[in-house]
């Protein structure tokens, strides 16, 4: 049977409410853009699974396909595709993924995310 | 392999006849961009929609096995 790259990236986003597809792992990650989301997931203390694209390189075109967005990272909220990283940014400094997480029950450090749009201020 | 600015310029620009279109070369080196798209057509649209429509304008010349262009920082808003 061969393997539906389409279905395991479903089956990911739909058993994990929060899931970050991105280059390298949240800790060690391999590309600026990347960096940038894992870091602010990771302040913002979000239980998150990350998936290294460049692991998979079938997983790596394939969540492009799935989502029809041509760049990683990608990030996702309880199967819903959010955005890359300029999304997830804007959304951060506008206040609007404090109530994307808040609406979708996913515990999140609102400090945190407030200290991130005071420095930015 | 990078891309002309003007080429990246160009391929916004024919897909939003009308929009303004601001394009910055980040690094000098043909792979990273910033591009800043105001168009009529994203009102009502949520930012995912404007810039799937702004990534399809490029054609598959991003970040993929034969993609181009590595980096591109794009913010997309309705005109003022």
């Amino acid at each position: 049977m061969t393997r539906s790259v389409q279905d395991e990236i479903r089956d990911t986003v739909t058993t994990n409410s929060v899931v970050l597809f991105m280059k390298g792992s949240r800790f060690q990650p391999q590309c600026g853009f990347s960096s940038r989301v894992a870091s602010v997931l990771n302040y913002l203390e979000i239980d998150y699974k990350d998936v290294n694209v460049l692991a998979d390189p079938e997983v790596r075109e394939g969540i492009k396909s799935f989502s029809d967005w041509p760049t990683i990272p990608q990030l996702y909220v309880k199967g819903e595709f959010v955005g890359g990283c300029d999304i997830v940014t804007e959304m951060v400094l506008s206040g609007e993924l404090d109530d994307l997480f808040s609406n979708n029950g996913i515990a999140f450090s609102s400090d945190a995310s407030k200290r991130i749009r005071d420095h930015n201020a | 392999m990078p891309i002309a600015q003007k080429e990246l310029e160009e391929l916004i620009r024919s897909a939003f006849p009308s929009a303004s279109v601001v394009v910055r070369d980040l690094a000098g080196d043909g792979n990273h961009y910033a591009a800043e798209v105001a168009d009529e057509s994203f009102r009502g649209k949520n930012r995912v929609q404007q810039q799937r429509a702004v990534y399809a304008a490029l054609k598959g010349k991003m970040d993929g096995p034969d993609g181009e262009l590595h980096a591109l920082a794009l913010t997309t808003r309705v005109p003022e």
